[in-house]
């Protein structure tokens, strides 16, 4: 568990980051990408909660896989969904104690991360590919990163693009749908990056 | 008691009028991840269709049961439930289709069309016009994942259900069935819906106005 191989970790950070973008390549966690997009400044501190969450799964998913799912497979569902449940439930009693300012800031966004279903598919993603204990931290930390690379760059396009003039049908969610478009486009650049190390 | 016909309305607005995908803009994730060809967005629609209902249908009966504080998880727990048994279902079925949609199935927990339903409408009606709403929203739901799916397999790989339409000569717009091709044809079809909405409502517009007024405009 402590012998690390860091080509393999940097490899897993950086296809969960980029290569395999969670958000523009897997459809994962749409519902803030495009809700949580307007500020950039929101859409940070959104995806810093994220990629905590993200992080407290990861190692209880770990751990559930390990020692508890092996005996009763059919509740890998339930069990995941409870630990993420309870997981924000704890960073949110957390932060009200610890920054009441913090937790005023973030608002309704926090008990949203529960339904984010890049949070589950981490976890889910995790038990596919069959990830340790580090290199399941390192692939949670690479999707938060790709999360809130994406959720920023979003929010910078649609901050100048409230200045642009475009046809009135268009506005609002077609015109998001369409700015994403391009920036998955954009992200496939990033495919093949690994490809000899893979 | 709701008569007949309330149940009827429940079930009809879901289709269109407030489709969840084109309208409410709820459960996107599946909607763009597994429409990549016609099969998979039935497949998908079907599961989704399955676990909305059954879930409706169980919370609402244990409407009066569940305690306020803890509904999400109860909420959760009940769809989670459903899901495993859509999921296992599929896999003994479908062996192929389930491996083509992958996580996609399990991710139908965190679904928030499902939740939604479940938090705005299943915990607060009878059983009868709870399981309507739900047949009709996941009816709504499962056609626009059919319409995506149709759109970018005929784009994207020149076929619908696997088979070729346009011989050999046609080139495939293979941006259409990766990841980008979702993006785009889910942005232009809500550009063509509100077009094509406000050329009605101009229309409208144009025949209520008296012939007078138009002219002093």
């Amino acid at each position: 568990m402590f012998e690390l191989d860091w080509g393999q970790l940097l490899w897993i950070f950086t296809t969960a980051c980029v290569v395999n973008n969670f958000t523009l390549s897997y459809f994962l966690g749409l519902c803030p990408f495009l809700g949580v997009s307007g500020r950039i400044d929101t859409a940070l501190r959104m995806g810093m909660a994220t990629i905590f969450v993200m992080t407290v799964t990861s190692i209880c998913a770990w751990f559930l896989n390990t020692y508890v799912l092996p005996h009763a497979p059919y509740l890998r569902l339930i069990s995941f969904i409870v630990v993420i449940a309870s997981t924000v439930q704890f960073v949110e009693m957390t932060i009200k104690k610890l920054s009441p300012a913090l937790f005023k800031a973030l608002g309704i966004f926090l008990p949203l991360i529960t339904t984010n279903c890049a949070i589950l598919g981490l976890a889910l993603f995790q038990t596919n590919k069959a990830y340790g204990f580090i290199e399941g931290i390192i692939f949670a930390l690479g999707a938060g990163a790709g999360f809130t690379l994406a959720l920023v760059l979003m929010a910078g396009i649609r901050e100048e693009n409230e200045l642009a003039t475009i046809p009135d049908v268009l506005k609002g969610a077609a015109m998001s749908f369409l700015i994403a478009g391009i920036l998955s486009m954009a992200f496939m650049g990033f495919a093949g990056l690994f490809s000899k190390t893979a | 008691m709701p008569s007949p016909k309330d149940s009827y309305e429940e079930m009809v607005k879901g289709l269109w009028r407030e489709n969840p995908v084109f309208i409410q803009l709820l459960g996107l994730c599946p909607a763009l991840a597994v429409t990549n060809s016609a099969i998979n967005a039935l497949a998908m629609g079907a599961a989704t269709t399955f676990v909305l209902v059954g879930s409706s249908l169980l919370v609402s009966s244990m409407r009066n049961l569940i305690p306020k504080q803890v509904r999400i998880t109860t909420f959760i727990i009940v769809i989670a439930t459903f899901v495993t048994v859509a999921d296992f279902t599929l896999q003994a079925l479908a062996p192929v289709v389930h491996k083509e949609l992958g996580a996609f199935i399990a991710l139908i927990v965190v679904n928030c069309l499902i939740l939604g339903r479940q938090e705005a409408f299943a915990s607060r009606n009878s059983t009868r016009v709870a399981v309507a709403d739900a047949a009709g929203m996941a009816g709504g739901f499962a056609l626009a994942l059919f319409m995506l799916g149709c759109i970018r397999e005929i784009l994207g790989s020149g076929s619908l259900f696997g088979f070729s339409l346009f011989g050999p000569n046609f080139e495939p717009w293979v941006i259409m069935i990766l990841p980008p091709g979702g993006f785009l044809t889910l942005g232009l079809l809500l550009g063509i819906f509100a077009f094509v909405k406000e050329r009605r409502l101009q229309a409208a517009q144009a025949t209520a106005d008296s012939p007078a007024e138009r002219r002093a405009a």
